[in-house]
């Protein structure tokens, strides 16, 4: 059997799957709908946070993108690990002892207003939406590269297949189906990176061969991240595992990028709302380490996926005649991710700064490697149906979130207060529904700001809900003024200088950054905009009421109310 | 037999044990894996220079070790001052 073939037949598999588990977890109440009825167990809740999270990005770019970056590419592994902690400690269980249904919703009770709960509402929509329509065209590039279909068909099924599940199943359906997209694109990046590891260092876990030493060639023998260095002098690049020389991003912007995507982590309310399926407050606290387990897999594999292939890559392809370039670069040369220009005419593949002639796309870095490593065709297939499930379980997990934010927060509490259960339900599928289209829509034909936004809804998250969920949870003095003014000043700041940055000056260089943070870490400045702002006026309002002082009293309490139980 | 509930030492106490765990995870990230990752890749353990290690490896082990730390000791604290 060929690719294409075992490529349809896994993806059929999986999809067939995903609606089988849709349809047993189907739901009939709004509990169930918005969180699941909280009944999923710590472990399989680590399991769907670690779907839900993992993109296709994550999957399919982040590897590459390392690899590229050397050192730097740090910021993607420790920002987008390390929000975990935050969350663990300063948010999960808090938030699952309030209870109710969105992130959105604490924040309005807890600040005493509506408006505060309208604005994180409205963040909450702008932030998932910026997000989805990266998803939904990750969906359709990956069908039109392993299965030669039209990018807008891809999105189209990927859509129908989310629309399914989502509207059918809502949260409880979401869950289910992402432990078992968890399950496949585990597998699908193990798989092949193992192989890898093995044909590179001759030790089968990547961890381990990222710090052993190069098996075959020239370099047979030498450390391989010391090999890594060589060839990158050699192509006079600076050197991988080098942290802030010329060509590198500085010290301030590794930090402020790493502090704004952990933070941004933590805020992001797709992420958020996973935390109140489960039983209590204790079992968040577990199913926050669950969750970092299951991800941290894929973010220790990723880093070394990004070595092994940038060796091969430089060794295999440096200075090779292009008649004899490997039957790999030839397949992917047809799908435009991998090109030759031969500049000085020669016929061999010059790689060195200044005088390069070969064009890398990122994402080859993984889609590639089964090939590179040699690996039969259903494994090939297996990465398609795990970059899928990696696109499809963080799509469905946003739709879910944009619509409790319409139906629940919007809808129910503040436009028709007095709407049954039955009618909030039926509101909420029709919101998911529209929200569906409009995703689709964003996948098929991205307008220009989205996806130039879309690195940016971490920056966003970090820079509105996080300060004032831990105000929240940790002082009972923020008042609803302050809260207000943090939110809003946070993520104009941070949207205001993304937007001039990326729309306005693209071509602004370090110099002109604000303390030389680029538009990626700026919000960690949001973040500390809205802190301060937050408490300095809750200094000059009036303190919250007596309830509310009550409220931040009984959620620092795992223990349920008999009331609640 | 659990004891008298006592919420403000129990927050106190949770206090305590979050201010530890997020120095290190502070100093695990930040302190080891940007601000003195130069030096510290002067430092080899195997194949690997040590600054670049934190920034690729070891801060997400120290991430999850520090989280089931966190649950483990919040699990006893729960129980301690009868508010779990």
């Amino acid at each position: 059997m060929n690719v294409q073939a075992w490529t349809y037949l896994i993806v059929t598999a999986t999809f067939a799957l995903y609606i089988g588990i849709a349809w047993w977890s189907r739901v009939r109440t709004t509990s169930g709908f918005y969180v699941a009825g909280r009944g999923v167990p710590a472990v399989a809740n680590g399991m769907a946070t670690g779907a839900d999270w993992m993109s296709a990005a994550s999957f399919i770019s982040m590897a590459g993108l390392i690899s590229f970056m050397g050192y730097t590419g740090t910021i993607y592994l420790m920002g987008w690990t390390g929000g975990y902690v935050l969350l663990a400690l300063l948010l999960a269980p808090y938030l699952r002892k309030y209870g109710k249904f969105t992130t959105s919703e604490f924040v309005g009770d807890r600040y005493y207003s509506d408006a505060a709960r309208l604005v994180a509402a409205g963040c909450t929509i702008f932030v998932s939406f910026t997000y989805i329509a990266g998803q939904m065209r990750g969906v359709g590039v990956v069908f039109s590269r392993f299965l030669e279909v039209e990018v807008h068909w891809g999105v189209i099924i990927g859509v129908v297949i989310v629309f399914f599940y989502a509207v059918l199943g809502g949260m409880r359906g979401i869950t289910y189906t992402q432990v078992a997209q968890y399950c496949v694109l585990i597998v699908a990046f193990l798989i092949p990176a193992a192989a890898i590891s093995w044909k590179i260092t001759g030790n089968p876990i990547p961890q381990f061969g990222f710090g052993g030493t190069v098996q075959d060639g020239q370099q047979a023998g030498v450390f391989l991240l010391e090999a890594l260095d060589a060839l990158h002098r050699e192509l006079r690049l600076p050197e991988y595992t080098a942290a802030f020389v010329p060509g590198k991003k500085s010290m301030i912007d590794v930090t402020a990028i790493a502090l704004a995507l952990m933070v941004g982590t933590a805020g992001l309310p797709h992420v958020l709302v996973r935390f109140y399926t489960v039983r209590s407050a204790r079992a968040a606290r577990w199913s926050a380490l669950w969750a970092l387990v299951f991800i941290g897999l894929l973010y220790t594999t990723a880093p070394a996926v990004a070595a092994f292939a940038r060796v091969n890559l430089i060794s295999t392809l440096h200075n090779t005649s292009y008649s004899e370039v490997p039957e790999w670069f030839r397949s992917w040369e047809t799908t435009g991710l991998i090109s030759f220009d031969d500049q000085n005419g020669d016929g061999v593949i010059d790689m060195s700064d200044g005088a390069n002639e070969l064009t890398v796309d990122q994402d080859i870095m993984v889609l590639a490697n089964p090939e590179i490593a040699e690996l039969p065709a259903w494994v090939v297939a297996l990465v398609a149906a795990g970059g899928l499930a990696a696109a499809l379980s963080t799509a469905a997990g946003l739709l879910l979130v944009i619509a409790s934010a319409i139906s629940h927060d919007i809808g129910k509490s503040i436009l028709w207060k007095d709407m049954s259960s039955r009618r909030e339900l039926l509101l909420a599928r029709v919101t998911a529904s529209v929200a569906v289209i409009v995703a689709a829509y964003f996948g098929i034909s991205p307008p220009g700001f989205v996806a130039q936004v879309v690195a940016f809804a971490f920056g966003l998250a970090a820079s509105s809900f996080f300060p004032v969920l831990v105000l929240g949870i940790f002082t009972r003095s923020t008042t609803k003024e302050g809260a207000i003014a943090g939110m809003s000043s946070g993520i104009l700041f941070t949207g205001a200088y993304i937007v001039y940055f990326r729309l306005i000056r693209p071509e602004a260089t370090a110099e002109d950054w604000l303390f030389g943070i680029s538009p990626e870490g700026i919000g960690a400045v949001g973040m500390l905009i809205n802190f301060s702002l937050a408490l300095i006026v809750s200094r000059f309002t009036k303190p919250p009421p007596e309830e509310v002082q009550q409220l931040v009293s009984e959620i620092r309490l795992p223990r349920e109310r008999a009331a609640d139980g | 037999m659990s004891e008298q509930p006592d919420p403000s030492a129990y927050w106190r106490a949770n206090l305590r044990l979050m201010a530890i765990l997020l120095s290190i995870w502070f100093v695990c990230s930040y302190v080891l894996g940007i601000f003195l990752v130069e030096p510290l890749n002067e430092a080899r353990v195997g194949g690997f220079p040590l600054g670049f290690w934190f920034a690729h490896q070891g801060s997400i082990y120290v991430f999850v070790v520090l989280i089931l730390v966190y649950a483990a000791v919040m699990d006893r604290l729960d129980r301690r001052y009868g508010v779990g």
